[in-house]
C-alpha cells in the first residue's frame, strides 16, 4: 500500500494529483490519500480529507511507502515506523503555504539522507518510477535524543542546565566535520559559524586558521 | 508506546510522595508540534502533567493525564488568537503550573507568557521544521523563556536560543 498525506493545514492538490496520475498509468490500485481541506476528486486512488491520529498511524504502518508534504508530523511518523518516505515541499508561490519553510526543511533532510525529497512533480514521478532503489529506513527510536531529554529533565528539576556542555560536544563534532570537509563556502552548513562564537578557546586554537 | 513508557515511569514514582511532584503544563499545536512534544514527554516523568493541544483526537495518546483543547490559533487570525488566549489564561490560572513547556506554535507562545505571569519556569523548544530561522513565535519568545532551545546548532546565538539535542 502507498499512503499519501498532506496534513491538515491546507490543500496540496499538486502532490495528490501527481500520485493519482502515476497510479493510473501504472495500474496501482493500492493507493490511499489523506488530502486535507480540498474538494478535488481523484480517479485512481481512494482519498479522505482527514484521518484521526490513530488511523493515521495505522495507515503509515500498513504502507510500504509514504508520500507526503514536508511536514514534521508525516516525516517523524514515517521514520518512527521505519517506512520509506518521499516528501515534496509545499510552495508559498503556489498558495500552498504562507512561507517556504518546507523547502528549507526538505533541503536539510535531503542533505542528511534520511528521506527522499522531490522538489517538483517531475522529480516525484521519477522517484515513484524508481521505487526499488529507495532503501528501507532504520526505525527511529521512540524518544528524542537522550541529550535533549536529559537537559529538559535537569532543567525541570533544578531550574538550571549546562547547555555549554552540549555546545562543547557539538563543537568537537563540528571540528571533525571541518577537518574532513572542504570549501569555506560550506562551513555554514557544518555549523562552524557556531564555533566562531564559542567561548571554548582550547578547541578554537586547534583550528589554527580560524579567526578568533 | 509512549503511554506505556509514561505509565511505567508513573508507577516507578508511585512510592514517592506525589504531592511534591512539580506541576507541568505541556502545550503544542497539531501535527508536527504535537508529535515533537510526545517525543520529549519522557523528560516529564517526574512531573504531574497537564497537556494542552488543538485536537481532541490526541486525548487517547496521553490517557491518564489532564488534557485540554484550545482552538488552533495563529497570528493571522486575531479573534482565534484572543479566544485561545482566554482559554489558556483560564487553564494556567486553574492549574497553576510550576513549569510551562511548548514545542510551538502560537498557543504555546501564549501559554509561556501567561505562565511567566504567575511565576512558572518556562521552556521553549523550537520545532525541528525551522531550519533556516526560528519560527515567528520561537524568535519572539526568547525574553519569556527561561530555557530557550533550537534543534539546529547553526541557529544558536550567544544568549540563546541554545542547542541541547533534537527530537530525532
Amino acid at each position: 500500500m502507498i499512503f499519501v498525506t498532506v496534513g491538515t493545514q491546507g490543500h496540496f492538490d499538486r502532490l495528490v494529483r501527481t500520485v493519482d496520475e502515476w497510479a493510473g498509468k501504472h495500474g496501482r490500485t493500492d493507493v490511499f490519500a489523506q488530502t486535507g481541506p480540498s474538494d478535488a476528486s481523484y480517479r485512481h486512488i481512494r482519498s479522505e480529507q482527514f484521518v484521526d491520529p490513530a488511523k493515521f498511524r495505522e495507515h503509515v504502518e500498513s504502507a510500504s511507502l509514504v508520500v507526503a508534504h514536508a511536514g514534521m508530523g508525516s516525516i517523524i511518523t514515517a521514520l518512527e515506523l521505519g517506512k520509506r518516505i518521499i516528501v515534496m515541499p509545499r510552495r508559498a508561490s503556489m498558495g500552498e503555504q504562507r512561507n517556504d519553510h518546507q523547502m528549507a526543511t526538505a533541503r536539510r533532510f535531503a542533505q542528511q539522507g534520511r528521506i527522499e525529497v522531490a522538489f517538483d512533480e517531475r522529480e516525484l514521478l521519477d522517484k515513484l518510477d524508481h521505487l526499488d532503489v529507495i532503501d528501507e529506513a532504520e526505525p527511529l527510536r521512540p524518544q528524542a535524543s537522550q541529550d535533549l531529554i536529559a537537559s529538559i529533565r535537569t532543567f525541570i528539576r533544578t531550574g538550571h542546565v549546562d547547555v555549554e556542555a552540549h555546545r562543547l560536544r557539538y563543537d568537537q563534532m563540528a571540528l571533525q566535520n571541518c577537518r574532513s570537509s572542504v570549501p569555506s563556502a560550506r562551513r555554514e552548513d557544518t555549523g562552524l559559524d557556531f564555533v566562531h562564537s564559542s567561548p571554548v578557546v582550547p578547541i578554537l586554537s586547534e583550528v589554527g586558521s580560524e579567526p578568533k | 508506546m509512549l503511554q506505556t513508557k509514561m505509565r511505567q515511569d508513573d508507577e516507578a514514582l508511585s512510592s514517592q510522595s506525589r504531592a511534591s511532584r512539580p506541576k507541568l503544563l505541556a502545550v503544542a499545536s497539531g501535527g508536527g508540534h504535537w508529535i515533537q512534544l510526545m517525543r520529549i514527554a519522557q523528560a516529564f516523568a517526574d512531573c504531574s502533567v497537564t497537556f494542552v493541544t488543538v485536537h481532541n483526537s490526541y486525548r487517547d495518546q496521553v490517557a491518564g493525564h489532564n488534557f485540554y483543547v484550545v482552538n488552533d490559533a495563529n497570528r493571522w487570525s486575531k479573534i482565534a488568537l484572543l479566544k485561545a488566549a482566554v482559554k489558556l489564561a483560564w487553564i494556567v490560572w486553574s492549574e497553576k503550573p510550576d513549569i510551562v513547556i511548548s514545542t510551538g506554535a502560537a498557543p504555546g507562545y501564549l501559554a509561556l507568557r501567561l505562565g511567566r505571569m504567575i511565576g512558572a519556569r518556562t521552556i521553549w523548544l523550537d520545532s525541528i521544521a525551522n531550519v533556516e530561522q526560528l519560527s515567528m513565535s520561537g524568535s519572539r519568545i526568547g525574553r519569556f523563556a527561561d530555557l530557550w532551545l533550537t534543534q539546529w546548532p547553526h541557529l544558536t546565538r550567544p544568549g540563546g536560543p541554545y542547542y541541547a539535542g533534537s527530537v530525532l
